[in-house]
């Protein structure tokens, strides 16, 4: 029982993370049809960025994240929207995904040549104690992740639901024709969705490298996670996107404990043909009305 | 038999009622008018009636069958062709191409799509439709560089190419100058003496009252009034429902 | 303009006739990997270039035919059995994969090629009584017809573009039939192609199908190569570079799969004199050719044949001559 647990925690932890990646995914899309092939090294800058703020500059660890968010949206964020998308995202979905293949080659292998392509170690942020939760062993850190990315989420759901800057964004998503009629500058609404991506991926990027290391080639992995997590937990809503990495935090985590090696994605893959034959839309997406 | 039959046709989207009960045929031969306030529903009806839509309920029936659930595709294969408000061309095909595109898939089998090339047939009506609509000089630019009026032309012209019995057209005159309205009306009339069938909706009246034999108007989903021209324009019910009350 | 064409054409022919005797080792394995994705190209370009079906899953189609011809050749199956046995799958599966491509519109319809890439990999590394897992699959034997043997690399080259010739032949056959053009009514636009019967099903999967059948014959043709197949070889960057190329090259052109099979294999190679700079710049030019040519290469290649005015390259459409319709008396 104390197993199952531990796992559920780490399963919690990891998938928390995924979520973070998933739903700045989804948010892109959602608002401006952008499939960003680039999502898992908008994850691995960051990671670097923290890297040369505590070692390079040595920056006590909060400054050190502040510039790191603020490094990330202002690259990822801002330029990348200015650049990319603005020019881009007439001409169709197909120019601007090609982009962002090009753009996370670029940052993959810029990362590579320019800096390192060897892992570098990542100070953790919260400490490895064990803690004792009613007869339970748990990690600290993974419970601070879980506890941190809650926090990061909550407070994006707040902002969506609650603000009129968020209530404009779900506008856009669900009809972009028509939100300019409503006075909304939808240019305006992209590329503050393309910050907010960055600064979740700053921070999934700051809880993640204590985990994986940190790696040139890591964003691969870590897109995949994304896209999979979105995938099975449905594009609509942030919802799907938070249920699905959390799911497949879960699934690996489980998978890797209990499953033998040969079988270990048997699992995974259930579920992925699960819902591709039976809900394509995804586990907690909604099925769009063709109008 | 009548050849269009519209049953307790009703349509809503979510909570939204879009059509709402209601009922008219067409017959063979029928200059239809379908007008009403915007937002009525004429264009969901076009769109339940020839398989764009899912119909929430009622029943359509064309010839005799009952086409209500079927496809777009399958009711085109029925017999029944039709434009849109905001046209709906292939832009990178030429007119030609568009014109025998539009022919196409009425003919033969899946298979003798693939393996017969002879169209000759097909590019002969094409030209010819081109000539008549007064494309010609047009006829190998890409759709999308069409000036309005001509791809309104080419729209109504692939509703016409694969000779279809009923032919619907959604508001035709839109946006186009008088010259060519006139050209449309007397396409339309002509066509019309050679058999064909046609329910045009429009918002230009001089052109329903003067083109059509029978209305029928909408408002708010429901079929408020059907006549002939005269008996339209003396109903006070039709008068409330453009000018409000 | 006919004529410059067909001269092209029979220029391209020698050279590729005649590229093996001057090529050794390493550059003659390019040209030859270079002509397998070009089978693949045109497979990908006709389910996403001409029918407008995003798909993600190319490299899990490819797989089939690699894995097939791997795993039937030592069972003593002649190459050939192997190869149409994985086109057969892969078209079987690229069915399959349209139905869910049916139901979800066109953007959900990357993520849910991608997760079916993601499903054939899986399996491909868990089945390991069959594909070995990770491990993969080595040895695997280039063709022979009885005493004649493709063992050299310069035969199986020639046996490649035998291969490739036949992809070109009937790919253009089924590209400039009626299919050819409901595909592209497909792609221009979807409910009007409906409107005037085109069922949006059949030819839908058929897109897929075919697209999946050739990307099979490509994945056969790459197995023995290298001699080798692992799962890696099948995963999500592959599918991403059969895209870079298709689209690179031109959508829905004809000319396209040519252009970017040649470009995406070829070009970082040729920038490889920089060491490791080489994937860097060739990323950088990917945006840009993106930023400047959204249209793809063909662009170029049409300028080259005094075309821009028919078409113009990547840049917004020529405005509309605005002529009054003229009025003819009716007949």
């Amino acid at each position: 029982m104390t197993d199952v647990l531990q796992l559920f925690v780490a399963g919690l932890s990891i998938g928390s993370i995924y979520a973070m990646a998933a739903i700045g995914f989804v948010l892109l899309w959602q608002t401006s049809n952008t499939i960003n092939f680039a999502q898992g090294e908008f994850v691995v800058l960051p990671a670097f960025t923290m890297v040369l703020f505590l070692t390079v500059f040595r920056l006590p660890f909060a400054a050190a994240f502040m510039a790191t968010v603020i490094v990330s949206t202002l690259l990822l964020g801002v330029l990348v929207k200015k650049a990319l998308v603005d020019r881009l995202l007439r001409m169709g979905v197909l120019p601007l995904v090609i982009a962002t293949i090009g753009l996370s080659m670029l940052i993959r292998y810029s990362l590579q040549q320019f800096w390192t392509p060897l892992a570098l170690p990542f100070p953790a942020i919260f400490s490895r104690e064990p803690i004792h939760v009613g007869g339970v062993i748990l990690s600290s850190e993974e419970l601070m992740n879980v506890l941190s990315a809650a926090l990061v989420i909550g407070a994006l759901q707040l902002f969506i639901r609650r603000t009129k800057l968020g209530w404009a964004m779900q506008a856009v998503a669900q009809n972009r024709e028509l939100a300019p009629v409503l006075g909304i500058n939808v240019s305006r609404l992209v590329g503050l969705t393309f910050m907010l991506n960055a600064a979740l991926t700053a921070v999934a990027a700051v809880l993640i490298a204590p985990v994986y290391l940190v790696k040139y080639d890591i964003g691969i992995g870590i897109g995949l996670k994304a896209f999979y997590a979105a995938i099975i937990g449905g594009f609509n809503q942030i919802r799907g996107a938070l249920l699905g990495g959390l799911l497949v935090g879960l699934v690996e985590t489980y998978s890797a404990a209990y499953i033998s090696n040969q079988f270990r994605d048997a699992f995974a893959l259930v579920i992925l043909i699960g819902v591709l034959l039976l809900k394509p839309e995804g586990l907690w997406g909604v099925r769009e009305e063709w109008a | 038999m009548s050849l269009l039959e519209i049953h307790h046709l009703s349509k809503s989207f979510f909570h939204l009622s879009a059509l709402n009960l209601v009922s008219f045929s067409v017959e063979p031969g029928d200059l239809l008018g379908l007008i009403g306030p915007n937002g009525s529903g004429k264009t969901t009806l076009f769109n339940c009636v020839t398989g764009v839509l899912r119909p929430s309920g009622g029943l359509v029936r064309f010839k005799g069958e009952d086409i209500t659930k079927l496809s777009a595709d399958a009711v085109c294969h029925r017999g029944v062709s039709r434009t849109f408000q905001l046209i709906q061309l292939f832009p990178e095909m030429t007119v030609l191409e568009n014109l025998l595109m539009a022919a196409q898939e009425r003919k033969g089998t899946l298979w003798s799509r693939l393996i017969m090339r002879d169209e000759t047939e097909e590019t002969d009506r094409a030209l010819s439709l081109v000539d008549y609509l007064g494309l010609s000089g047009v006829k190998d630019h890409p759709a999308a560089n069409l000036s309005y009026g001509q791809q309104k032309l080419l729209d109504f012209g692939m509703a016409l190419m694969p000779d279809p019995p009923l032919i619907l057209l959604d508001e035709p005159m839109a946006g186009v100058n008088p010259t060519m309205i006139k050209a449309l009306v007397t396409h339309i009339r002509d066509l019309n003496a050679q058999g064909y069938t046609f329910v045009v909706i429009e918002h230009n009246m001089e052109v329903v009252m003067s083109l059509c034999r029978r209305i029928v108007v909408l408002c708010q989903g429901e079929k408020i009034a059907e006549g002939t021209p005269a008996e339209i324009h003396d109903n006070p019910a039709v008068m409330d429902a453009y000018f409000g009350s | 303009m006919r004529g410059w064409r067909t001269l092209g054409i029979l220029t391209g022919a020698a050279v590729l006739l005649v590229l093996p005797l001057l090529l050794e080792q390493y550059k003659l394995y390019l040209a030859s990997l270079t002509l397998v994705y070009l089978i693949l190209a045109i497979g990908l370009n006709l389910t996403l270039g001409y029918a407008g079906q995003i798909s993600l899953a190319h490299a899990g189609f490819m797989s089939f035919g690699a894995y097939a011809v791997a795993i039937l050749g030592p069972l003593g199956v002649p190459f050939e059995g192997g190869l149409v046995v994985g086109a057969i799958i892969a078209f079987f599966w690229g069915l399959v994969l349209g139905f869910p491509a049916l139901k979800v519109k066109h953007h959900y319809l990357a993520m849910v090629t991608l997760g079916f890439n993601i499903i054939v990999f899986l399996v491909l590394r868990n089945w390991e009584s069959l594909t070995g897992g990770s491990f993969g699959i080595s040895g695997i034997a280039r063709p022979r017809w009885g005493p004649i043997g493709f063992q050299s690399d310069r035969a199986y080259y020639y046996y490649i573009l035998g291969w490739a010739v036949l992809v070109v032949a009937s790919a253009h056959w089924i590209l400039h039939s009626r299919w050819g053009r409901a595909f592209r009514a497909i792609r221009e636009n979807e409910v009007r192609a409906q409107v005037v019967g085109v069922s949006l099903r059949t030819y839908k999967l058929m897109a897929f199908a075919i697209g999946s059948a050739y990307a099979g014959v490509g994945g056969a043709l790459f197995a023995p190569l290298l001699a080798y197949i692992d799962p890696g070889a099948f995963t999500l960057d592959r599918s991403i570079q059969f895209l870079l190329m298709v689209v690179m090259g031109g959508l829905g052109r004809f000319e396209g799969p040519f252009i970017g099979a040649a470009v995406v294999t070829l070009l970082p190679e040729a920038l490889r004199a920089s060491e490791g700079f080489y994937l860097i710049i060739f990323s950088l030019a990917v945006i840009l050719m993106m930023l400047f040519m959204p249209k793809g290469l063909v662009g170029v290649w049409d300028w080259m044949l005094g075309r821009v005015t028919r078409r113009g390259f990547g840049s917004p459409r020529p405005p509309a001559p605005r002529e009054p319709a003229t009025v003819v008396a009716p007949k």
